[in-house]
């Protein structure tokens, strides 16, 4: 079956909220933001602005009937800006008006006091000042102080990794509309309706049940839209409330990117520990978050940093402190992998450079370091079903690492001008959401007496193929054809108190609530059509191809048969479930706990080619093997592999944010902020899939896929920096991704 | 300030009154509520609002791909501009079923910018085959499937395009026929051509009022100025010829980054032609972008004007009572100032006609090797006799506040000998001339290196037997 939602997308056909047509009377909403990056706000005047033309009303801080507060976990975010700024970019007044030209042009015209306060945008330099979002968390395990001793060779560095736009190409959005008395629907571009509507509910002080969110589609989201979507269906919420009219919020790209959180950079010291047969016996790291002005979710990303630490690495005595450092930057966020890649890249880092000074491979000590099963992480779970080793070992088989490695040589033998770099990634990802009590998902089945079956989640698809997935479920559960089975939208009315559509678990986690449904109207039914069949034992009912089976043999009963029957017995034909993951737990006071259901695991092998006189590389070959479980889809799941590795490539090369230092993003558009684009694909790529893996907790024995292979990009940093090293033998060189061209080249020659 | 407009939007006739500096985008979405097109970046640099326009020339309709943000309202007239819903058939189309078959859609926000510009290279290719048509959409960006189901779904079509396609048809009706344009685009020649009558054929001088060709810059920097302001649009039949006599070359001031690509002329003088302009921007900007709008732009990293100044181009510049002719050398003066009083405006570009010992260069460095702003670029163009320097041009990029002639260092080599030596001697009185700043493209050290650089790149590509690989490292 193809996601049904492409068949839409070819012709231009699917709706997203830009699309939608609007009731005449509806109004634009134009955002003012900060012009510095700390001030004081000294004044607000919108005098000249509400004199504007088609201006029907300009809002601020003044005007929110309830609390001026939208923090998710840290209760630290305006809505929008009081007596001072804290980034630029941070929200002061809205603007509503007949048209969005003129929104935005009365905006213009808000006189705005400021008074400059100091600016930090150095995580590093605001810990020093002790600006911190919360209490450093310290993750320990061994016996990290003694174990030095133990080791042959113990190095210590540096570790720079930088921030990353989401760039989803569909903006920011929604649109809020008033209903009877102090109702409201909303229309949101977000992966978690039921953050937009607990944020609406306290800064309009209506209660929750009074606010419908509704989410058909996201263009494109890579967690940007997670906790960031929230402020702008605040807003256009606001305004609606305000104002009893449809209000329409869109960012122009110049705004979104600059007033939405990006990928946190790290900053991060290590020392790190081995035995000569390369065996890892001790890790220290301490990580500074640059969290940006508020909390966001920097508190939970950070926390999946430190599940991250070791990678997919067995190491007995680790301490790895994260510090989250509060800066003068627009808030950082979700960004596809949540911290682990900034984890990874540190230890990937560490062992790299180890290698260098100790003379042992790069590949030998990721190798024989690669955890098994009955080992701990770092965090108390015990390793079940490791297919760590599995996957490098299949990979090795399949694509010939030494032959492959030979043939760099050869290569960078032969040519002068231009060097291959050869580098292996393993990943190993955590799967659930680390926060315990997120892992929970409810599901709604309907079966209509046609046959045809609605079906809701709190699933959102942004484009990572969920829908499809719940789709396969479902026709596989009840065995009939996909066409009878829609996926409604995600509409906080239907499922109430979801978690975000985050952490690669929206087919995991509502995958199973809808098995539950399924399950149920099945029993349901096979009673029915037992009775229908005058059959005494229900057991031997089956269905296949949408039809009732006996013992194996096809009756004349239909799906659409034994449905309108079942009904005219009164027989529920609905299902609401819930599922929360089994066997989680984690306890934050000791840092200790199962939080995983289960983890992913893969390698990668990566070739790339650098122009050593001009400092320019492209991707010669990427060649993945991926423990999918045994996956739901396919297609999807490729396309989510080679759709992830590319952004993490993206992350590792060419991705470059820059803020001055009075805390402006420079890098702040398509021509200056640069995403891969179709050239910079590997020349070769190939992906296979682990064979026998299974995984209980899956789907089908499904595992989750949307985050890991963007941690595979993480490996071309590896070996770009092996093909400079092959040009300038005695390269010294840090630790810092992104290695633009800028960085190749001065490295190479300054 | 409106203007009427007239043209042919998918298979209706459009009539309108417009401001011409409207976008063609704003025109699509907001007034004709046609919502296939999206709209992503505003700034040419992502393709998710193209659309195809076509036009007559010589009794034929040419289609080329544009990025509608940028694209004037006013520009269109007498044109067929073709979106998603004017592709759309009562089945998919080839194009449309590749994409579905790959799954090389996700959150399908930049897929109709994908499907109309495989179109567009249906529509306007005489061969095809799987690396012209990626370079047809390597100026959209998707950031969710990394591109390889797309480049999947490229191959299989052009495979079965080219296996169904039948050499004694019409392109139209092999188009028609095998369902990749709908039936209606038989009929748009004559709509067109009932439509074309009054179309304004020369640029009109007007003081004050600025002419904009392409608008590929300007839309993206001042969309507000301009439409607040008077302009004058020239229609892309204008001072769009490239001709020659027997020692030069001619280009019109509105010939397209595209059509310099294909240019006969141009390609038989420069060989690297296409690998040059394979860096230089996008297919819709290469369409859109004008030669003498990147020249009076003056962006100190414009790729066509560090192009002609590595050859030492002229310009001819016009005002109601005289013209005269200009080195590009010459041109600019100092940052975005120019040798062109208010009223003049450039009418052609001229060339030498390279002699036989003519060697040519262009290298571009930017942090993403294609479709983005140079870092620096540079050409040099030399000729050679007896393996001594006669003739000397070499132009940077980013290196300075205007489009960088190294004069001192064009007459340095005159006269010196191709060998090993005179590579040092370039790189080192390179430094002299150079003025780079640190910005987001580079810090000025970055820019300084690239320089010395790209002079050994251009050697070695140049002379590879004297600058070899030993010499340059
Ligand atoms: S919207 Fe990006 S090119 Fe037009
Ligand atoms: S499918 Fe989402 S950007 Fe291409």
């Amino acid at each position: 079956m193809n996601n049904p939602d492409v068949n839409k997308h070819v012709r231009g056909e699917s709706i997203f909220i830009d699309d939608i047509s609007l009731p005449a009377e509806t109004l634009h909403c134009a955002v003012l933001d900060s012009a510095f990056a700390h001030a004081g706000l000294v004044s607000i005047n919108t005098n000249r602005a509400e004199k504007m033309n088609g201006v029907i009303a300009v809002l601020t801080s003044k005007d929110i009937p309830g609390e001026n507060q939208i923090g998710g976990i840290i209760q630290d975010e305006t809505l929008l800006a009081v007596d001072e700024v804290k980034y630029i970019g941070e929200p002061l007044a809205i603007v509503l008006a007949d048209s969005i030209t003129n929104a935005r042009k009365a905006a213009a015209y808000i006189d705005v006091e400021y008074k400059k306060l100091p600016v930090i945008t150095d995580a590093r330099e605001a810990c020093k000042n002790g600006s911190l979002i919360q209490q450093p968390t310290i993750f320990e395990s061994g016996d990290i102080d003694k174990a030095w001793g133990e080791c042959d060779f113990v190095y210590e560095g540096r570790v720079e990794t930088g921030g990353q736009e989401h760039l989803y190409l569909e903006t920011q959005c929604a649109v809020a509309y008033p209903k009877e008395e102090d109702k409201l629907l909303v229309l949101s571009s977000t992966q978690h309706p039921t953050a937009v509507q607990r944020a609406i509910s306290r800064v309009l002080g209506i209660p929750m049940s009074n606010i419908e969110v509704d989410v058909l589609r996201l263009g494109g989201a890579f967690g940007g839209k997670e906790d960031q979507a929230t402020h702008w269906a605040v807003l256009s919420a606001l305004g609606a409330h305000i104002t009893r009219k449809p209000v329409k919020l869109v960012l122009p790209r110049y705004q979104d990117i600059r007033v939405t959180g990006k990928r946190h950079p790290y900053s991060s010291d290590y020392k790190i520990g081995l035995k000569k047969n390369g065996k890892i016996i001790a890790f220290e790291v301490i990580y500074y978050q640059n969290a940006g002005a508020c909390a966001d979710l920097s508190p939970a990303v950070l926390e999946r940093t430190l599940f991250h630490v070791t990678n997919s690495y067995f190491i007995p005595n680790v301490r790895a402190t994260g510090i989250s450092c509060k800066t003068n930057l627009v808030p950082n966020t979700a960004f596809r992998g949540f911290g682990g890649p900034q984890a990874m890249f540190v230890v990937e880092s560490a062992l790299h450079d180890a290698a260098e000074k100790s003379g042992i491979s790069y590949q030998t000590i990721q190798k024989s370091n690669l955890i098994k099963d009955g080992e701990l992480f770092h965090y108390g779970q015990t390793c079940e079903n490791s297919n760590a080793l599995k996957c490098w070992e299949e990979a090795e088989r399949l694509y010939d690492f030494i032959q492959i490695k030979k043939n760099v040589d050869e290569f960078n033998q032969k040519n002068k001008l231009v060097k291959k770099g050869f580098s292996i990634m393993p990943v190993c990802f955590g799967i659930s959401f680390t926060s315990s009590f997120l892992n929970q998902a409810s599901a709604l089945v309907h079966i209509y007496t046609d046959g045809s079956i609605g079906v809701s989640t709190a699933a959102v698809e942004m484009g990572q193929g969920v829908n499809t997935k719940i789709k396969t479920i479902v026709a596989e559960k009840f065995s009939v054809s996909s066409d009878r089975i829609k996926i409604e939208s995600t509409n906080t009315t239907r499922i109430a108190n979801s978690s975000a559509t985050a952490a690669s678990s929206g087919a995991d986690l509502n995958g199973n609530a809808v098995l539950l449904s399924c399950s149920n109207i099945l029993e349901r039914l096979k009673k029915s059509a037992a009775e229908e069949l005058v059959t005494e034992d229900k057991s031997e009912i089956e269905f296949a191809d949408e039809f009732v089976f006996v013992n194996g043999k096809k009756t004349e009963l239909t799906w659409t048969k034994l449905v309108q029957k079942s009904y005219m017995k009164r027989i529920n034909l609905s299902s609401h479930s819930f599922y929360a993951t089994p066997e989680i737990y984690f306890d934050r006071t000791i840092n200790k706990g199962r939080p995983f259901a289960y983890h992913v695991y893969g390698t990668a092998l990566i070739v790339v080619e650098l122009d050593c006189i001009l400092g320019r590389y492209k991707l010669d070959t990427v060649k993945i093997v991926h423990d999918f479980g045994k996956s739901l889809h396919p297609k999807v799941d490729i396309g989510q592999v080679e759709g992830g590795l590319l952004q993490g490539i993206g992350w590792m090369t060419m991705e470059e944010i820059i803020y001055s230092q009075e805390g402006r993003l420079l890098s702040n558009s398509l021509s200056t902020y640069k995403v891969p684009d179709i050239y910079f694909t590997p020349q070769n790529i190939e992906v296979n899939f682990l064979e026998e893996s299974i995984n209980k907790f899956g789907p089908f024995n499904s595992k989750a896929i949307g985050e890991p292979p963007l941690m595979y990009g993480i490996g071309v940093y590896f070996a770009i920096r092996n093909a400079m090293k092959a040009y300038k033998k005695n390269l010294v060189m840090d630790y810092s991704a992104p290695l633009t061209p800028e960085k190749v080249l001065m490295n190479l020659f300054m | 300030m409106e203007a009427q407009i007239k043209f042919v939007l998918n298979d209706e006739i459009v009539e309108c009154f417009e401001n011409p500096a409207l976008t063609l985008l704003d025109f699509i979405r907001k007034h004709k509520k046609l919502t296939g097109t999206k709209e992503v970046c505003r700034e040419g640099d992502c393709g998710a609002c193209a659309v195809i326009k076509g036009e007559i020339n010589e009794n034929k309709i040419i289609y080329k791909l544009i990025n509608s943000c940028i694209y004037p309202i006013g520009n269109v007239n007498a044109k067929h501009i073709v979106t998603i819903e004017g592709l759309n058939q009562s089945e998919f189309t080839p194009i449309q079923q590749a994409f579905i078959d790959e799954a090389a859609s996700q959150c399908g926000f930049c897929t109709p910018g994908f499907i109309t510009a495989l179109t567009c290279y249906l529509l306007s290719e005489e061969q095809y085959n799987y690396n012209t048509a990626v370079d047809a959409i390597a100026g959209n960006i998707c950031r969710c499937t990394g591109y390889m189901s797309i480049r999947r779904s490229v191959n299989n079509l052009i495979d079965s395009v080219n296996a169904n396609w039948s050499h004694k048809l019409s392109r139209i009706d092999n188009l028609v026929g095998l369902k990749i344009v709908p039936e209606y685009f038989r009929g748009i020649q004559n709509k067109l051509m009932e439509i074309s009558t009054d179309v304004v054929k020369t640029i009109r001088l007007n003081e004050g009022k600025r002419i904009i060709c392409g608008g590929t810059d300007l839309f993206v920097q001042h969309p507000d100025d301009l439409t607040d302001s008077e302009n004058e649009y020239v229609s892309d039949s204008i001072a769009s010829e490239i001709t020659e006599t027997e020692t030069e070359i001619h280009i019109g001031a509105n010939v397209s980054f595209e059509q310099f690509n294909r240019s006969d002329i141009i390609g038989l003088y420069f060989p690297g032609l296409h690998e040059y302009m394979h860096l230089i921007a996008s297919l819709p900007i290469r369409n859109a972008a004008s030669i003498a709008g990147n020249i009076v732009n003056a962006s100190p990293i414009g790729d066509l004007s560090i192009f002609l100044l590595g050859i030492n181009a002229k310009l001819i510049l016009v005002n109601n009572k005289r013209q005269r002719e200009i080195n590009l050398k010459d041109f600019y003066k100092g940052y975005k100032s120019l040798d062109k009083s208010d009223d003049e405006y450039i009418s052609k570009i001229i060339i030498n006609k390279p002699s036989e010992n003519f060697y040519f260069n262009f290298e571009k460095v930017s942090k993403r090797q294609h479709l983005d702003i140079a870092t620096v670029n540079s050409a040099m163009s030399m000729t050679i006799e007896d393996e001594i320097v006669k003739e000397a041009h070499l132009s940077f990029g980013g290196v300075a506040p205007v489009p960088l002639y190294m004069a001192k260092l064009s007459k340095d080599i005159l006269g010196r000998k191709i060998e090993p030596g005179l590579l040092q001697y370039v790189v080192d009185d390179s430094q002299n001339e150079l003025a780079p700043i640190s910005d987001i493209r580079g810090s000025k050290e970055y820019k300084s290196l690239l320089v010395k650089q790209i002079i050994k790149k251009h050697f070695n590509v140049l002379f590879p037997e004297v600058f070899t690989a030993e010499v340059i490292t």
